[in-house]
């Protein structure tokens, strides 16, 4: 292509796509503040740098989650509202197990099993922590995945199953039924409070140094990115190598098609929900853990994320999901250097609408795994 | 039109809706009546709680309307209806509060214009932001149109909740190139988490007078007060006579959306509905009808949020999680959307029995029985089966209602997605011919009862 074509193309886009100039415009006006806020000191390096690392790791969380909405958001077709609630359902289950291993005999299991309602037992006093309670985090956030697989594998025998044939939206407001009935339910046994979870005092933590100051860098955030990546590791392996990655994919082509080559739809759906439960409760767990706070609201809270990262990196694609979380994440985090911090999750779902706008099929689509 | 003609169509009227439309009011407002009576309420409790309950009838009601113009009639699945509510009244608010210097207590003022402009300007900004969405977003799949409108719900509630638009100075003179305006604010902004304290002359009594009804009113209030209800019964009475006003605009909104779903406008955004392509191949510029359908529906929430809030006396960010949309839709599909009549019932039967009657149902119980406190949390409300004593948890259930009720609400939803997704009124889903389509001896207009699916399946 020669220099004149390309330049001719340039102005063409111009001209018909005012939106892009707008957002080039605001690109550029964000890179130029960045830069001169940076070079002129009023933006600390070290500041930034905390800031991308919480980016990041909230981006992990993000895209753990989207995983198991990405793909049953593929294969069954439907945006599962619910899936915020499965996020906290997990968190619940596997602090409950947490505070259990970590309180018993000197507490009332029923005040460890409902994870201290009403300010009975305090994670902290639990020593709740990687370092502090190995054991009690590891069952913890093994029993989160499980108690999300059960939970999601009754709903959708339930729920899901008798209306499977209906369309996406008739699921979709279905699914809006579940996260109310979920999320109150919650609240109704482990209370409105939100709690303290974790001895956030004696986490381990070290200063990274930056080039004008350090920041933070604590064990949990460190097990937050060991857990993430193994699984997501797995799950790469599982949908890649297995003969099930394969059978999903071809559901998520063509339903029909995939059950008249002899797929057994039904059985591919009950494993897309156990792995995707299963890493969404791990998710949830780890949320927690890291942030040291729960609340019953904490995965509705979570969810417009979730789905924003799902969206922006392709629906079905679960490098889609973890890209998308990951820049939905840092979006969240990072904006704060150019807007109000009160912005931080608008500035991210902006970011979702502008990739719907002109690329509604995800930046990594045509990569799908799942 | 013949007297003949009218009376049949008075009577063809008469055996559809306005019967099931009584029966249903009636039905609800003796359940409450009756509650009172085992409340031993007096007549200002009963009153109270009838206008308590014609409020919410009239807000679900109008609210249920509105969502049908955008998912019934058009298929526009729009879940950020409360994002729509709340730039409504907080425009209106901003628009119409006096000036902190004459606003008493409130820490953030307005423009102190009359409570009509403010209402316009409510409605008018509600419909430009409905604009703002639907131009980018009416494009999209329903599924993202839905994230999307979630999402610019909870845009407007942190923009509420900002400290950036808390308050604002608003410089005693602006000097625009020829002419100079003076305007009488002096802080304005949206209030931050504390909210706005709604401090304009109350709504029902700005309305009166611009009527020239508020001297009667005071003497009919009067008059009450020397008959029927001894001490102060303004409040009483404010209430009911509000509640008869949300009813009429419930009315209004239901004219203006049965004739708008007449008209060939509406027939045009059926037939969107049912297939959009069918519709653009025959000529129709459906981008452009969608949008004007969204605006539309938009600028009626707003007017909803309006009429829900104005006349609470201050409003907070909290109030508009998006919760309250889910509540919309809850009521529009059980009353079945497509049907502006099944959208006023399922917002009477949602306001009645799923919003407020759990509330109702726990106060009867506890009249009912005298039961001492409830546990404080659910451990100790097991506890009691230790012993085999349920009575702890069925306190505990009671005093949870108001979280229940929304487990309730959930299942509700799930329940009639599963068994009855067209609704109470589904069935009488208007098709977007203008002649009717049904056969010649068979009864009622054809059609598979249309699920609550916008068409999207089909």
């Amino acid at each position: 292509m020669s220099v004149s074509e390309t330049y001719v193309r340039y102005r063409q886009t111009l001209s018909e796509e005012p939106l892009a100039i707008g957002v080039l415009l605001v690109a550029l006006w964000m890179a130029w503040s960045l830069a001169s806020g940076l070079l002129s000191g009023g933006i600390q390096v070290s500041s930034l740098a905390s800031l991308i690392w919480d980016g990041l790791l909230r981006g992990l969380i993000i895209g753990l989650a989207g995983i198991g909405l990405s793909m049953t958001y593929s294969i069954l077709n439907f945006a599962n509202f619910a899936h915020g609630d499965y996020l906290t359902t997990g968190a619940f289950a596997g602090m409950a197990t947490s505070y259990l291993v970590a309180g018993i005999g000197e507490n009332s299991v029923g005040a460890l099993l409902l994870v201290g309602a009403g300010g009975s037992v305090f994670g902290g006093a639990l020593g709740i922590g990687v370092t502090t309670a190995p054991l009690a985090v590891v069952l913890g956030a093994l029993l989160a995945g499980i108690a999300t697989i059960a939970l999601a594998l009754v709903i959708d025998r339930f729920v899901y199953r008798p209306i499977r044939g209906e369309s996406g939206i008739a699921l979709l407001i279905t699914s809006i039924g579940v996260a109310f009935a979920l999320r109150y339910l919650l609240q109704f046994v482990f209370g409105a409070g939100v709690r303290g979870t974790t001895a956030a005092g004696s986490v381990p933590r070290v200063n990274v140094p930056a080039i004008d100051g350090t920041f933070r860098v604590t064990a949990h955030d460190i097990s937050l990115v060991v857990v993430a990546a193994g699984l997501m590791l797995g799950v790469h392996l599982l949908l890649q190598r297995t003969k099930l990655g394969k059978a999903m994919r071809a559901m998520s082509d063509n339903e029909d098609l995939a059950r008249i080559t002899g797929i057994p739809t039904e059985r591919v759906i009950r494993t897309t929900w156990i792995v995707g439960a299963g890493l969404t409760g791990v998710a949830g767990y780890m949320f927690v853990l890291w942030k040291g706070t729960l609340g019953f609201n904490d995965g509705w809270l979570l969810l417009l994320l979730v789905f924003a990262a799902v969206i922006l990196g392709g629906i079905g694609s679960i490098y889609g999901a973890i890209g998308g979380g990951i820049i939905i994440g840092l979006t969240a985090s990072v904006s704060v250097v150019w807007i109000p911090s009160e912005f931080g999750r608008a500035a991210a779902f902006l970011v979702m609408i502008v990739i719907l706008l002109f690329k509604p099929e995800g930046i990594f689509a045509g990569r799908t795994t799942a | 039109m013949s007297a003949s003609d009218v009376r049949a169509r008075f009577r063809g009227l008469f055996e559809r809706d306005v019967t099931l439309v009584l029966a249903v009011l009636g039905a609800l407002y003796v359940a409450y009546i009756l509650a009172g009576v085992v409340f031993g309420y007096g007549l200002r409790g009963q009153l109270n709680s009838i206008a308590n309950l014609t409020f919410y009838i009239g807000v679900f009601g109008m609210l249920a309307l509105a969502l049908n113009l955008h998912w019934g009639y058009t298929g526009l699945f729009n879940i950020g209806i409360v994002g729509f509510m709340g730039i409504g009244i907080y425009v209106t608010a901003l628009v119409s509060k006096p000036p902190v210097a004459e606003g008493g207590a409130a820490q953030v003022g307005g423009f102190g214009l009359p409570l009509v402009v403010g209402v316009v300007a409510g409605v008018v900004a509600a419909g430009l932001f409905g604009l703002l969405v639907a131009l980018p977003a009416l494009r999209l799949r329903a599924d993202y149109l839905a994230i999307v409108t979630v999402a610019f719900s909870e845009i407007v509630r942190f923009t509420m909740m900002s400290r950036t638009f808390q308050t604002f100075t608003v410089p005693d003179t602006i000097d625009l190139w020829l002419f100079t305006i003076d305007p009488t604010a002096d802080t304005v902004g949206l209030g931050g988490g504390g909210g706005l304290i709604l401090n304009y002359t109350d709504p029902l009594e700005a309305l009166l007078r611009t009527l020239f009804l508020w001297e009667p009113y005071l003497g009919f209030v009067a008059v009450v007060e020397r008959t029927l209800i001894p001490n102060n019964p303004k409040p009483v009475i404010d209430g009911l006579a509000y509640g008869v006003l949300l009813l009429i605009g419930v009315g209004l909104f239901y004219l203006l959306l049965s004739r708008t779903g007449k008209s060939p406008f509406g027939r045009v955004l059926k037939a969107i509905r049912e297939d959009e392509d069918v519709a653009n191949a025959l000529g129709k510029d459906t981008d452009r009808f969608k949008l004007t359908a969204f605006v539309l529906g938009a600028a009626l929430m707003g007017l909803g949020g309006i009429l829900w809030y104005s006349s609470r006396g201050s409003i907070t960010p909290p109030s508009f999680r998006p919760n309250i949309t889910f509540f919309i839709w809850i009521a529009l599909i059980i009353g079945g959307s497509g049907s502006n009549t099944g959208s006023f019932l399922g917002g009477a039967i949602f306001a009645g029995v799923l919003y407020e009657g759990p509330r109702y149902f726990k106060n009867l119980v506890q009249a009912a029985f005298d039961l001492g406190d409830a546990p404080r949390n659910f451990g100790e409300a097991m506890a009691g089966f230790a012993s085999l004593d349920p009575m702890p948890f069925i306190l505990y259930t009671l005093d949870s209602v108001s979280q229940l009720r929304l487990v309730i609400m959930g299942v509700v939803l799930i329940w009639l997605m599963h068994n009855r997704p067209e609704g109470l009124l589904g069935h009488r889903k208007e098709t977007a011919s203008s002649v009717d389509l049904a056969r010649p001896g068979s009864d009622g207009p054809t059609g598979n009862p249309a699920a609550a699916d916008g068409g999207e399946n089909q």
